[in-house]
């Protein structure tokens, strides 16, 4: 994990090797269609970086740096939620 | 998060980096770990918890709920290659079971470390007889396992 500090804005993670958005297109946040982003088994899992707590710090990981080790992506719908 | 937490060792044992992903704020990962984890698993989430504002992970792989505003339950193995080997997906209310998770892990890395020469039939456990796809296999995998075997 990459150590970052933090300030008063919620830190926020992106898909790598997505485009930045053009600053004009503020208004209306654009639909983008990455191509060949569809997750499948066998398929490439996309990468992404993203901010992180970890052990007591605030930090960033990006999924292409676990390339050679297995991992384990778990998605849950809440802090403090029940189950 | 606290039973995935829990069997973290194994996990690293296996050689798995692991994380977990909410829509929640950093900030309030550090809560929920401080006040309720840390007291269900000794030393806390002992793995980087994610912060998916937005869901945009979510998104893009296939699990961000836009009615709710939230990540459903998704769980992807992915192997050293950076392809994705396994993934469930469950609805809020059922919890999932890691142990399940650990065979799968064990089992992708069986079929990986024999280039696809073994391959593990229905409710496989470490230990248990594997199968070696071919033409002497067709028809005959009545010779080698039978689901009773699993008992």
């Amino acid at each position: 994990m990459e150590e970052k500090e933090i300030g008063c804005a919620r830190p926020t993670g992106a898909l790598v090797g997505e485009p930045e958005p053009a600053s004009e297109e503020k208004a209306e946040p654009a639909k983008k269609e990455v191509p060949g982003m569809t997750v499948m088994v066998g398929r490439k899992a996309p990468d992404f970086e993203a901010p992180v707590y970890h052990k007591g710090k605030f930090g960033s990981v990006k999924l292409s740096d676990s390339l050679g080790k297995w991992v384990l992506l778990c998605f849950y719908p809440g802090d403090f939620t029940f189950v | 998060m606290s039973a995935v937490a829990d069997k973290y060792p194994v996990f690293q044992e296996l050689g798995v980096d692991v994380y977990s992903v909410s829509v929640d704020s950093q900030f309030v990962h550090k809560v929920w770990n401080d006040n309720e984890l840390s007291k269900m698993v000794e030393g806390g989430v002992p793995f980087p918890m994610i912060s998916d504002a937005g869901g945009n992970l979510g998104k893009v792989y296939g699990v961000y709920d836009e009615k709710a505003g939230v990540d459903v339950r998704g769980r992807f193995i992915i192997d050293p290659d950076g392809v994705i080997q396994g993934m469930e997906v469950l609805t809020p209310p059922v919890g999932r079971n890691v142990e399940e998770t650990i065979r799968q892990v064990k089992a992708f890395q069986l079929v990986r470390e024999t280039k696809g020469k073994e391959v593990t039939p229905s409710g496989w456990q470490p230990g248990k007889t594997t199968l070696k796809p071919g033409p002497d296999l067709v028809g005959n995998v009545w010779k080698f396992w039978k689901p009773r075997d699993n008992k």
